[in-house]
Parts: C-alpha cells; sequence; structure tokens
C-alpha cells in the first residue's frame, strides 16, 4: 500500500504542485486548505506525513502541529512546515509545537522528494 | 503555458484583488492587525508560489513587501499612507508581470526598482539600525554539488540523538540510510545507554550510531541530512582520512581511534598497552571501553585499511598486476592439494596411533601449512563478480530500447567472491533473469505512469556473502506477477489440473516450470517458453536453489543462492554397514532417531513423524543393497529439497566432515544418486550423494514399478 500523505495549504497551486509531485513518486495525497479542514480529513489514522503551511486562515500551521501532536495517532508521525519566512523564531515555534521539518519556499519539487523522503524513507 | 502555471495566474489574481481589498480597509483602520495579517498571507503565498512555478521575478519582488508587512505584523512599522499606497502600486505591477508573455520583462525595470528602493527605506527605518538582515537562507541545499571530480573522503560521523528524538515525528533510519547513499559507508549502533527493561521508556531513544563514510560529498552535505535533528541531537563529522594521505598506509591503531574519539583516557589506554594481548580485547575485558566502541574503532580502522589498500593498487597499478594462468592448471594445484588434505588426514591418523612425540610436532605442522595451503589455493579460484555484471549493463541498455523501455540498472555486491566454476555456470541463467526483468517486468513508460510509477523502471542485480552461501538478486520495480494470468496459463499448458489448490508461492514457482510462457506476444527477447526452466535446472545443478518473490504491481524479486565453492563442501558422514557416505550438510535439517517399533507402527510405509509433521524416509540400505542387518535403531537424516523435506535412513551418523570432492572418473560418471567421493583419513573412499536424484529415483521407482 502507498503512503498516504496530507498536504495543508490555503493556496490551491501550492496544494496542487505538492500533491503532483508526490503523485509522481507514488505516494497517495489528500489536500486540505487549512488546519480545521486538515483535522476534519485526517481521520483517526492512517496518514503517514503531513505537510503543512504556517500561515492560513480559520487554523493556522502551528496551531494544527500542537492538535495533531495532542492525537495518540499522530504523536510520532512526521510534520513538514512549509515557509517563507526564514526568521528563527517561526521556525522555532514549529518545532516546539512539535514540526518534524520545514521547507523553506519556494522549494523545487526534488527539494519536496528529498525532505519526505529523508522523513518517511 | 503549462497548466500549473495557469493555475497559479488565476490565483494570483484573485489574491491581489483581496489585498487591494484589503489595503484599502487598512487605510481607514491602520491599527488593524488582522487586515495586516491577510495582506501578509496574501503576499507570502504570491512570493511563495511565484518563485516555483518560475515566476522568479515577483518572488523577488514580493519578497521585500512581505518583509515590511512583517515588520507591521510586530508593530514596528506604522502602515502610514505612504506605504500603503506604495503596495497599491507594486500590485499593478504584479499584474504586469503576470500578464507579460512567457521570457519578457513586460514591465518598467526602473519603476520596480524604484518601489523596491522606497520599501527597504521604510524597512530600514523600522528595523532601526539592522537593515537587510531579513535576507532568505534556504533550509534545503542538498542536491547542488558540482558535478566535477572529486576526491574521495573517509569521514567519522556520531550521531547522538537526544531521549526525545520520537517527541517530534523522526524516525532516524531513513536518515541512517541517507548517509548510507552518500557514499560506502559502514554503520554501528551503539547500546551502552540502553537501560533494563524497567526504567526503559519506549518512547525514549537511547540508542546512537558511529558512522564511517567514505564519500566524494562534502562535510556539509553530510550534516544537511541532519538539519532537521541538529537541535535534538549530536552531531559531529570529522574528516579521518583523504587522499593526502595516501604515503602511509597503516591507519591508525584501534587505542588511538578510542582515545581520538574520547572513549577513553590516554592513561588508560597506557595502563593497558603493558600487556600482551589484542588491544581492544583487553579494554573490553578491562571495562574501560565497551564491546561496541571497540567494534565500531575496529570498523573504522578496517574500512580506512582497506580503502588505502585500494588507493595504493590504484596508484602503483603495475606492481599488484595479476597473472592470467589457464584454469585447468589451477583445477589441478586445487586437486592436488585436496590429495595433500587426505594424505595429512592419514598422518594425522598414524601419528595419533604411535604415539611419538617427534612425529606428532611434524604432523601438527603439516596440519596447519596445509590448512593454510587449502584456503589459499581456494582462494586463488575465487574472483569478483563484478566482471560478470558489468556484461550485463550492455545487455540491458540493447534490450530496452529495443523493447521501448526506459530502465536504469544498479548492480552492488561486485566485490562478492565466488569460485570460479560457479561464476562460469551463472552468466547464461542471469541473462534470462535479467531478460525477463526487463521483457515481462517493467512496463512501458505509458502504462508506468498510469500506474504512478516513475517513466523509468529499476533493476537492480545485488550480489552478497550470507554464510557459506552467496545469494544474487535480480530485482525490479515492474508489475510483479500476475498470479492469476499464471495459472490459467499453466492449466491451457497441462502443466496442473484446473482443479489444483496452489499457494502464491507454488503459482509463482510455475514460471520455473518447462515449457511455461505468459507473454501475450511472442517477443524477440523472451516469451519462446524456455528459460525459466532453464535457470533453476543449472542452478541446482550446482547446488543452488532459486527463490521467488512477487507483489502485484510493485516488482519481482528472484534470489539465486548459491554455494561458495564447488571443490570442498561441508558434509555429514554417515555410515551404512561399513561403508561410509556423505551428505551435503546444507541440505541436512536434523538428525532423529527411528526404532524397529516405529518402523512396525507405519506398516511398511517409509513414514516417519518428525515434530508432528510426516516426513516420507529413503531407506539407503535397501536403495543401495548393502548387506547387514538394520540396527535396532536407526538414525534418520531428514533434509530439506526445495520445499519439501526428505529422510535418509542410515545406520550412524559419524558427523561434520570437511569434504574435498573427487570425481568419479569417467566410467562410473553416469551412475545416478552419487555426486561424486572422497577420500577419508584412513584412506577409504566415502561416497558423497546427490539427494536430489535419490528422491527423485525413488519417486520413479513408486510411480513406474519394473516388473521382475
Amino acid at each position: 500500500m502507498s503512503k498516504k500523505i496530507l498536504t495543508v495549504d490555503d493556496s490551491a497551486s501550492i496544494r496542487q504542485m505538492v500533491s503532483f509531485t508526490l503523485k509522481k513518486e507514488g505516494y497517495e495525497v489528500i489536500e486540505a486548505s487549512d488546519g480545521k479542514d486538515a483535522l476534519s480529513k485526517i481521520g483517526p489514522s492512517g496518514v503517514s506525513m503531513v505537510i503543512t503551511d504556517l500561515n492560513m486562515p480559520n487554523m493556522n500551521g502551528i496551531e494544527l502541529i500542537r492538535a495533531l501532536r495532542t492525537n495518540p495517532s499522530y504523536k510520532f508521525t512526521p510534520i513538514v512546515m512549509l515557509t517563507t519566512e526564514s526568521h528563527q523564531d517561526k521556525k522555532d515555534s514549529g518545532r516546539q509545537a512539535g514540526a518534524t521539518g520545514w521547507i523553506v519556499k519556494p522549494f523545487k519539487p526534488e527539494q519536496l522528494v528529498a525532505v519526505v523522503k529523508r522523513l518517511l524513507g | 503555458m503549462d497548466a500549473q502555471k495557469q493555475l497559479y495566474r488565476e490565483e494570483a489574481f484573485e489574491l491581489l484583488a483581496k489585498l487591494e481589498e484589503a489595503l484599502i480597509e487598512l487605510e481607514q483602520q491602520p491599527d488593524d492587525l488582522d487586515i495586516v495579517n491577510r495582506i501578509f498571507r496574501a503576499m507570502h503565498t504570491i512570493k511563495g508560489s511565484g518563485a516555483m512555478f518560475g515566476f522568479d521575478d515577483i518572488a523577488s519582488f514580493t519578497h521585500t513587501i512581505e518583509t515590511a508587512y512583517d515588520l507591521i505584523r510586530e508593530e514596528k512599522l506604522f502602515a502610514d499612507e505612504e506605504l500603503i499606497s506604495l503596495t497599491l502600486r507594486s500590485c499593478d505591477q504584479v499584474k504586469a508581470m503576470l500578464d507579460a508573455p512567457e521570457g519578457e520583462e513586460g514591465t518598467d525595470a526602473n519603476l520596480i526598482e524604484e518601489i523596491t528602493a522606497s520599501f527597504k527605506r521604510l524597512i530600514s527605518s523600522g528595523q532601526g539600525a539592522a537593515p537587510g538582515q531579513a535576507e532568505s537562507c534556504p533550509a534545503y541545499t542538498g542536491g547542488d554539488q558540482e558535478d566535477g571530480l572529486k576526491a574521495e573522503i573517509t569521514y567519522r560521523i556520531r550521531f547522538k540523538p537526544h531521549r526525545e528524538l520520537f517527541q517530534n515525528g523522526t524516525n532516524p533510519i531513513p536518515l541512517l540510510n541517507e548517509i548510507r547513499a552518500l557514499g560506502h559507508a559502514h554503520v554501528i549502533c551503539h547500546l551502552k545507554e540502553l537501560p533494563g527493561l524497567k526504567e526503559l521508556d519506549p518512547e525514549a531513544c537511547y540508542t546512537y550510531w558511529d558512522i564511517i563514510l567514505t564519500t566524494d560529498k562534502d562535510a556539509d552535505a553530510i550534516r544537511d541530512v541532519f538539519i532537521f535533528v541538529e537541535h535534538i541531537s549530536e552531531v559531529e563529522v570529522t574528516k579521518i582520512d583523504d587522499y593526502s594521505e595516501i604515503d602511509h598506509e597503516e591507519y591508525k591503531k584501534i587505542g588511538e581511534i578510542l582515545f581520538d574519539r574520547g572513549d577513553i583516557s590516554l592513561s588508560d589506554l597506557e595502563s593497558i598497552l603493558g600487556r600482551q594481548k589484542r588491544i581492544g580485547e583487553m579494554l573490553v575485558e578491562s571495562g574501560k571501553a565497551r564491546r561496541s566502541e571497540v567494534q565500531s574503532a575496529l570498523m573504522e580502522q578496517e574500512h580506512v585499511r582497506n580503502l588505502r589498500k585500494k588507493r595504493m593498487g590504484a596508484v602503483s597499478g603495475d606492481s599488484v598486476s595479476s597473472i592470467r594462468v589457464a584454469s585447468h592448471k589451477l583445477d589441478s594445484l586445487v586437486n592436488l592439494v585436496g590429495e595433500l588434505v587426505t594424505v595429512q588426514a592419514r598422518l594425522a591418523q598414524l601419528s595419533a596411533q604411535r604415539n611419538d612425540h617427534d612425529l606428532a610436532l611434524v604432523s601438527e605442522e603439516v596440519e596447519r601449512l596445509t590448512a593454510e595451503l587449502r584456503d589459499n589455493a581456494m582462494g586463488i579460484r575465487m574472483l569478483p563478480i563484478g566482471t560478470t555484471f558489468a556484461k550485463f549493463k550492455r545487455l540491458v541498455r540493447d534490450l530496452s530500447t529495443e523493447l521501448g523501455k526506459e530502465v536504469n540498472f544498479t548492480t552492488s555486491g561486485e566485490e562478492t567472491e565466488l569460485d570460479k566454476t560457479v561464476i562460469d555456470r551463472l552468466g547464461d541463467p542471469l541473462v534470462h533473469l535479467i531478460r525477463n526483468s526487463i521483457d515481462h517486468g517493467i512496463e512501458s513508460p505509458e502504462k508506468r505512469a498510469a500506474a504512478g510509477k516513475p517513466a523509468e523502471g529499476t533493476i537492480r542485480l545485488i550480489a552478497e556473502h550470507s554464510g557459506a552461501h552467496v545469494l544474487i538478486s535480480v530485482s525490479d520495480d515492474g508489475s510483479g506477477l500476475d498470479t492469476e494470468a499464471i495459472r490459467a496459463k499453466a492449466m491451457e499448458k497441462g502443466i496442473i489440473s484446473p482443479d489444483a489448490s496452489l499457494s502464491e508461492k507454488e503459482i509463482f514457482e510455475l514460471i520455473f516450470a518447462p515449457g511455461f510462457s505468459t507473454a501475450q506476444s511472442v517477443s524477440k527477447v523472451s516469451g519462446r517458453g524456455v528459460g525459466m526452466d532453464v535457470v533453476t535446472s543449472s542452478i541446482e545443478s550446482f547446488g543452488g536453489t532459486v527463490e521467488i518473490e512477487s507483489a502485484k504491481g510493485k516488482g519481482t524479486t528472484i534470489t539465486l543462492k548459491l554455494p561458495l565453492t564447488l571443490a570442498i563442501i561441508d558434509g555429514l558422514l554417515v555410515t551404512i554397514s561399513d561403508e561410509y557416505f556423505v551428505m551435503p550438510l546444507n541440505a541436512v535439517v536434523e538428525c532423529v532417531e527411528l526404532s524397529a517399533e516405529d518402523r512396525r507402527r507405519t506398516h511398511g510405509r517409509n513414514l516417519a513423524r518428525v515434530r508432528d509433521e510426516i516426513v516420507p524416509y529413503i531407506p539407503l540400505r535397501e536403495v543401495f543393497s548393502l548387506h547387514g542387518d538394520n540396527p535396532a535403531i536407526e538414525q534418520v537424516v531428514v533434509t530439506e529439497i526445495g520445499e519439501r523435506r526428505v529422510g535418509f535412513v542410515v545406520d550412524k551418523v559419524v558427523g561434520q566432515h570437511q569434504t574435498v570432492i573427487k570425481n568419479l572418473g569417467k566410467f562410473l560418471r553416469h551412475v545416478e544418486g552419487v555426486s561424486g567421493a572422497t577420500i577419508m583419513g584412513d584412506g577409504t573412499v566415502a561416497l558423497i550423494l546427490d539427494i536430489n536424484k535419490l528422491t527423485q529415483q525413488v519417486e520413479s521407482a513408486e510411480k513406474y514399478p519394473e516388473v521382475h
């Protein structure tokens, strides 16, 4: 069974780019437009990895990461945050919330794949 | 313009509209942080996606504006009228950039510069004395290595994660694999911090790793792998060898390495050095270093020594040149050594009988030398398998072009050594397997794309040691075996009956049946229905086995298990009456007793119950028509042939025996059930049993009994 990855971003183009790139690599991808949408779509388990943007309406990425980490099913799931902000504090608060890694936008498809492989194996 | 770019443009226009709306709102309520956030998000998305879809101009332009709004968000800058109108003007510029046909500027460069400059001025006023510190620094830099030829450098990497490594979802295994992929690596895991089961927190990481890596990448590429775990682990990357140290081949002593790493102190080392044992052993015994630490150091030593030796070889190529020797000369050398081993065994027996001290001394010396000579002679016959691998690259290239498939062919374990005779006979079976992988396994690029796989298929050829065997596997990531199609075909060809119930494994094995082919159309390459059965029969002819694994849609792996050498085998020595026989030990599973009572209970059927399993047995005394009565308690040597277990009844099991194989000579060559002979220490001859043939013989005798 292919591994399922959830991509969370309020920008449809980013979601599509992430989803297109990862599907080509043989992963299954589901999309959500913000944190709330993500939590409603994620289900009890079955998602092997979450890739989330930080700046989103309704529920932002940091809040989503915190929410996922309190859920026992997602305690150890790799979570990657997408950010254009190279500011250390933003990255740190993401890490503190429990993010596994990050990708700085803009990124190339191959960088995305490299990070996914690094964390999912 | 492709669909993705189009989607970005539509989205960007939408965002710009929202942005303008928000900007006008902001003009009325300049303190409303919600509005600032909305503006920031819109800018952020336009910028982030812009760069990804090739609108680099937009990305760099909006970066400055984004920085300004970030400052407003942090209330370091005030959104005054100047800033808002400046932003509105920027929006128009972004629109112009979006509308510009590909490859053209479409905007006024001066205007852009002017806007950017104004923003920068505002930003620096907000940031006070630290302008321009918000330059982006991409976290990911891997894969941007220069392509030029680089010298290989060896690093020692100690990766010691904090206990809470798992808490943020990190799995260290992919990281180690990523390091392995960088070059030639040895990984050793330290468990010394692992507590007892009672204190163990299952969610904590107690292990750490030492990795010795030889790579042409630089230390930054290595550190980059650990970038996500830097803050929750210690990662030490130390250069331990590079080309500059080519002059002295000797690498550091174990103690030096451990001291270098800080695992032991200098005084520990010196106090230990006084004694006369292997330094590593002593350190472990004295408790100064853990076994795993010493092992890790040993690994490093060996890794670098090998590397340097190889380099020395490469540099002074001529001095270690090889000579070509006709293989029959080697054969006769091995033969002679075999005789010598036999003579030596006789000498040993003699000296044991004579109880003569001087003779015993000589005999022991001869024993040592013979053993060494034997290993050396065998070693000469061993060749790295890499030479055979090389010719497959060409084969794959030619076949894949012919069949219109894209195939990436990788090999590993080229240095694995095998007896020359085995290598010689391996070529054809491997050609068949690789052909099959390309022809039946790997799908056409279109089909692969439809299945969501990369267009290029991968075939891996891997050789590795496994005890006294070498495993060679050919695996592809193609369509896998279709059990239904195989079944249907086998029925059509009459290989199985329509109501046969077969396990998945049994169905896979049908492809090795003679006269089987599932290809829809007969292609030039394979599909003639010969091939796979040739593979099994030739592999089995020299004592190997073939295994097959497959997952539909994922690919197929076929593994050949081969004996290291054909000239000397580990045998099990058994006796019937006064005759000695040798059975190949690798086929023997266990030995059980068989009493006369057991025999009676089965009413003359040759079945024994071994661990609740019914095992048929072959009474060798009867098969070979040997004289003498069965002892009260006989022995059944249970062997495994393929998936089946078959027992052989003998009088006594003597024990393990290093068996030098001798051919039976011209007249006896065609005797079935006996694959050769060996000479024992006392000069008697023992026949080596061919258990495969014996079983077949007995089976066919049962099926078609001869009429006397």
